[in-house]
Formats: structure tokens, C-alpha cells, sequence
């Protein structure tokens, strides 16, 4: 009969106590798993909106300002397109999606517009509302949603990019919906720009954008077209917001030295603003739940320490120390926060996984990694409630078992 | 001499004062001896029998144990102090309710030695020699009175203590049971040699011990 089979006895014998303990534990941990279970799904769906707002940074050349990148005017500068190689081979972390460009505004009849060279698969990765449109069934990735770290970013493999300039030939563009309306251009229709007819492929849908201003091409024959050689105006990137605020800006800096690198304000501060919010929310809700968790744990060892009185007398009569005291009491505290840890994952995750679709219209899906934290947290809160009771508990003289019962 | 008591003062502070349970006692115990304390409500005999246990520090005055002073104000001393030496038996039994007596016993022993099998070897013996060997799996609840006061003195004696501090053991026991109780104290003291300290209010208990000692506000009587 060790302290440990003492403690476990001793929590089998007040069953119900146990589980009024329990419940307390259970609960709050619920809550902090149903909670972040939600919130996991939802920062996902967030993030993909707000990838939807399009990419976050522009790299420019150093003589370049951002109205000259969106002007497109003729004689604005240019850098070599292998800049693009020099990103990617940095395998920096938080680029997910580099669209290279080449803008230049050109006549068509007596309107201007710009024409836009792309390379198809990064621009249409980075542009997920054209997606929607139907251009491309692809699934949007989130630039932030939680993803193995160091993934590398979509523009790699040189050779396979080339493979994707097949997809949008060399005589095909697709145009904005302003361009369709003002010049009465159809799908299926064709464009001459400079000399050179385009198939047009696919109407973009209004986006609200300068987007729909532009005619996109391939980046390759817009350069041939415009003699530009290989030059491009701008990388866009879709950088996550997180590596923003960690200084993704610098390090781009440092691999691109002679660039003007720049954020699109407006898209970074929501995407930096949503997600520190979300981030708040979870704390505060982490903080509320450790609090109430440990003074309700606290409560539950306090009302047992007054009830072991006596046997509590009478352990420290037969020469127990204080410390096996204090043992007795964390390590069940500690027993309660695992148990209590395990269930709580167990309830918050079934309930979220339940209430989501009923509810909020999310599908939740169990997060494993979360059983870990919740124990951790669980016996964190267990610990931390039973630590004044117990301390309390070796007060008690040894002597109380002297009193008639 | 076993325990030397050497103007030993405990004092309450009260409402209405200070009152000395026990006031400036002086004392010898002989090693091997039996001591009955008696004395009327009130009179020290279980604020004494505390502090010679090490269960209550004094107010003043001095111990010593087998000729060495103990520290009455440190608490871990105390302990230890309580786990190599002592014995105790109490009126309301003390045992752990959700404990059988077994285990109640192997607690006890566990505080000096954490091999269970060798504790249980001996928790077995212990339980033979009260007569309790069919009850080792039984609660207290599940006991008569007299059988848990047995499993008491068998707990008492786990880590072969010099000294048997008894209050008022017989208290809950009918006459017959009192009988049996004081007769397994005597038998503790006289074939083990343990010194026994034994409170009671009982003139028949007091006749069991070689030395009686009674109090009256804190002071020697006899």
C-alpha cells in the first residue's frame, strides 16, 4: 500500500465526488476543445476569403512605383523574369503562390487597354475568384490556414511551370469583363493586339478590379509581342499573413536586393487584423477556462481536504510528512486533469463535430493534436487548482483524529 | 530513562485569559514501564499525552528521548520522530475508512519501507497475532469496535515503536471488550518490552499500569 494506491483508493471510494470533479474539468475542457475545433474550420474559411482578396505583395523594380505597376505605363521599368527562380530556390516560408507579370497598355482600335502577360497556373492559383468563375476546377488552398511547415512554394520546378503555358496556348487570352462590354468581344471570339490574333478563351467574371481593364496572355508571347525580351513588371505573391508580421518583407529583401518590395496594405492589415482577432478570441476564451477551471478544481481538493480531515490527522500521526501530503493531493488533482483532459476532448470534439453542420453550417472534423493539448492543459488546470488545498492540507495537525468523531 | 520531561508548560490563550493544560510538569518514564495518566476532564492528561508523541508542541520546557533532547518546534524532526518511535492508539480507532485492515496497516508500515511485499508479510503477522487473520480484507466499517481498536494496535506496533501512546482506548469498548483490549497492552509491554503510556478515565484501566500518574489542572497529583 504506496501513497499512489492510497490516492486511487481513496478517489474510487467518492465515486460521486469524483464525478461532480470530473464534470467541472470535463466541461471546461469541452469548451476549449469545441471552441478551437470551430475555430480551426473557421479560420480555414477565413483565410480562404481572404486569399480570395488576391495576392498581398509585389515585388517591383527598384525605379518602380505601385501606380506604375497598375498605370501599366509603356515606358515603366522592368528585371529579369529569372527573378522568379531566385525566390523559389530561397524556399522561404509563407510564399504560397508567385504570378510573375508583364503589363503594358496597348491600343486596340481607338481604346486603350492593358494587356497583361501571365503564367497561367501561378496567376490563376493566385487568383482564386477567377476559380469560381469556372476558369479552373481546382480547390483554393488558404495561404494561412495551418499546413506542414516548409512547403515549397508552387513555382519550383521550372520545367513544369513551362508545362503549364500549354494550358493557356500561345494564342489564346482570356479578358476582363470590361474589355468584353467595351470592345463587344464574346468567348470563342478573337482579338488582334499589336498585329497578332488572340483566341479569346474565357470572359473573366466582373471582379471589381482593375482585372477586368485587362486582357491576360501569355506572358512568353506578350514579351515577344512587345519586344521586351525576358523582362516582367511585377511578382505578385500570395504571402501569408502570419510570415508577413514575422518579416517575410526583409527576407525577400535580402534574396531580391535591386527590387522594390511592397505589401498591398489594405489585403495585409484584414488578413494580419482577422487573424489576430481570431488568435485573441481563443485566448481570451483559454484564459476564462483556466481560471474558472482551477478555482473549480481548487474548490473541488478544498471541500475533500475538509472531509479527509481526520485520515489526513491520521497519516501525519503514523509519521507521514507534509510533502507526501501535498503528493497525495497533486497527484490527484493530476488524476482528475487526465481523466478529465481525455473526456473534455472526447465531449468538445463530439459536440462540435454535432452542433457544426446544425448550426454554424461547418464540418468539423476531429483534431488529434488537440487530445494532447487538452490533457496538458487539463492536468496544467488540475495542478495549478490543487496546489493552495494541498499546501493548506499540510497545516492540518496531526493531532485531528484526537477529536471524537 | 525513556522520556525525561523537564518543566514542560503548555499554554492556551482563551477569551477570557490564558489557561495552562500543562503547567511546569516534570517528568521520568522508564523504558520497559506501563503508565497510566488519569485525572478528571480538563486536567492535560491528552495535552500532555500529545506532546509526548510529538504530536503538539509546547509552550516551554524540554524532552528528551532516550537521553536526547528532541527539537519540539521542528516539524519534519517531528515526523520522523513519530514513524521510528511511536505508537499510537486512539479511542475513536483512527483508521482509514476506505483501507482494510490490512491496509490499514501496510500504510502505516510504508512510511519507513516502500517494499509492499515485505509490508504485507508483516501486516499479515501483525493481524495473526490480534486474532484478525480472517478479517484481512475487511473495512472498518465491516469490523466490531473491538476488532478495529485490535487492528489499531496491531497498526500500532507495525514499525516496531519503543513507546505505545494509548488515549483512552477503551472509550467505545463495552467491559468485556475493554478487558481484551488492555490485556493485548499489557501483553505488548510485557513480552516486547515496550513502554506504554496509557490515558483513561477508568479506575479498572488505570490498575493495569505499574506506574499511575494523575493530573489535576496540568500538575502531578500523585
Amino acid at each position: 500500500m504506496r501513497l499512489t494506491d492510497l490516492t486511487l483508493k481513496e478517489l474510487w471510494h467518492r465515486k460521486s465526488q469524483l464525478v461532480s470533479g470530473l464534470l467541472a474539468i470535463t466541461l471546461g475542457i469541452g469548451v476549449i476543445v469545441g471552441i478551437r475545433s470551430f475555430s480551426v474550420v473557421s479560420e480555414k474559411a477565413v483565410a480562404v476569403n481572404l486569399d480570395n482578396l488576391g495576392a498581398n505583395v509585389l515585388v517591383l523594380p527598384q525605379a518602380a512605383s505601385v501606380d506604375n505597376y497598375y498605370s501599366a505605363d509603356i515606358d515603366a521599368p522592368t528585371f529579369p523574369e529569372s527573378y522568379v527562380e531566385r525566390i523559389v530556390t530561397s524556399t522561404l516560408p509563407g510564399v504560397d503562390n508567385l504570378s510573375p507579370k508583364l503589363t503594358r497598355r496597348v491600343k486596340i482600335g481607338n481604346k486603350n487597354i492593358v494587356l497583361t502577360g501571365i503564367l497561367p497556373k501561378s496567376e490563376i492559383a493566385s487568383k482564386p475568384i477567377w476559380q469560381q468563375g469556372g476558369l479552373m476546377a481546382k480547390k483554393v488552398a488558404a495561404s494561412c490556414a495551418p499546413k506542414p511547415a516548409a512547403e515549397p512554394a508552387k513555382y519550383l520546378d521550372a520545367k513544369l511551370q513551362r508545362k503549364g503555358i500549354d494550358s493557356l496556348a500561345e494564342a489564346d487570352c482570356f479578358i476582363g469583363s470590361a474589355v468584353a462590354q467595351r470592345l463587344n468581344l464574346k468567348e470563342t471570339g478573337t482579338l488582334a493586339i499589336e498585329g497578332k490574333t488572340f483566341t479569346i478563351v474565357k470572359v473573366l467574371p466582373e471582379t471589381g478590379t482593375v482585372d477586368d481593364d485587362r486582357v491576360f496572355a501569355n506572358l512568353h508571347t506578350v514579351q515577344a509581342l512587345l519586344g521586351t525580351g525576358e523582362q516582367i513588371s511585377a511578382i505578385e505573391i500570395m504571402g501569408c499573413c502570419s510570415e508577413i508580421s514575422d518579416g517575410l518583407l526583409g527576407k525577400l529583401r535580402n534574396v531580391l536586393p535591386d527590387t522594390r518590395i511592397t505589401t498591398i496594405g489594405q489585403i495585409v492589415s484584414t488578413q494580419i487584423e482577422t487573424n489576430k482577432m481570431m488568435n485573441k478570441i481563443s485566448l481570451v476564451f483559454l484564459i476564462i477556462i483556466l481560471f474558472v477551471g482551477s478555482i473549480s478544481i481548487g474548490n473541488y481538493i478544498w471541500a475533500n481536504v475538509n472531509e479527509r480531515r481526520k485520515e489526513i490527522g491520521i497519516l501525519r500521526m503514523i509519521g507521514y510528512h507534509k510533502r507526501h501530503i501535498y503528493y497525495i493531493l497533486v497527484l490527484k488533482g493530476i488524476i482528475i486533469g487526465l481523466l478529465g483532459g481525455i473526456a473534455g476532448y472526447i465531449l468538445g470534439t463530439l459536440g462540435a463535430i454535432w452542433l457544426g453542420p446544425q448550426f454554424a453550417g461547418i464540418e468539423v472534423s476531429p483534431i488529434y493534436t488537440l487530445l494532447i493539448v487538452s490533457i496538458a492543459l487539463s492536468i496544467s488546470i488540475s495542478i495549478l487548482g490543487s496546489v493552495i488545498p494541498a499546501y493548506l492540507a499540510g497545516k492540518i495537525e496531526p493531532f485531528s483524529n484526537m477529536q471524537e468523531d | 530513562m525513556l522520556i525525561q520531561l523537564k518543566n514542560l508548560t503548555k499554554t492556551y490563550q482563551h477569551h477570557d485569559g490564558a489557561i495552562n493544560a500543562v503547567d511546569n510538569l516534570s517528568l521520568d518514564i522508564p523504558k520497559g514501564s506501563f503508565v497510566t495518566i488519569t485525572g478528571a476532564s480538563g486536567s492535560g492528561k491528552t495535552t500532555l499525552l500529545l506532546i509526548l508523541g510529538g504530536l503538539l508542541r509546547p509552550t516551554s520546557g524540554k524532552m528528551s528521548y532516550n537521553g536526547k533532547e528532541i527539537n519540539l518546534h521542528n516539524d519534519e524532526d517531528l515526523a520522523n520522530f513519530r514513524s521510528k518511535h511511536i505508537g499510537f492508539v486512539m479511542q475513536s480507532f483512527a483508521l482509514v475508512p476506505y483501507l482494510t485492515a490490512i491496509e490499514n496497516i501496510m500504510i502505516a508500515l510504508n512510511v519507513k519501507n516502500k517494499n509492499t511485499t515485505e509490508n504485507k508479510k508483516r501486516s499479515l503477522e501483525l493481524l495473526e497475532w490480534v486474532g484478525l487473520e480472517d478479517r484481512t480484507t475487511h473495512y472498518p466499517k465491516e469490523l466490531s469496535a473491538g476488532q478495529q481498536q485490535r487492528v489499531a494496535i496491531a497498526r500500532s506496533l507495525a514499525n516496531q515503536p519503543d513507546l505505545l501512546l494509548a488515549d483512552e482506548p477503551t472509550g467505545n469498548l463495552d467491559p468485556g471488550l475493554s478487558e481484551e483490549i488492555l490485556g493485548i497492552l499489557k501483553e505488548i509491554n510485557q513480552k516486547q518490552k515496550t513502554t506504554v503510556i496509557m490515558v483513561t478515565h477508568s479506575p479498572m484501566a488505570a490498575e493495569y499500569g505499574d506506574t499511575r500518574i494523575q493530573l489535576k489542572n496540568g500538575k502531578l497529583v500523585v
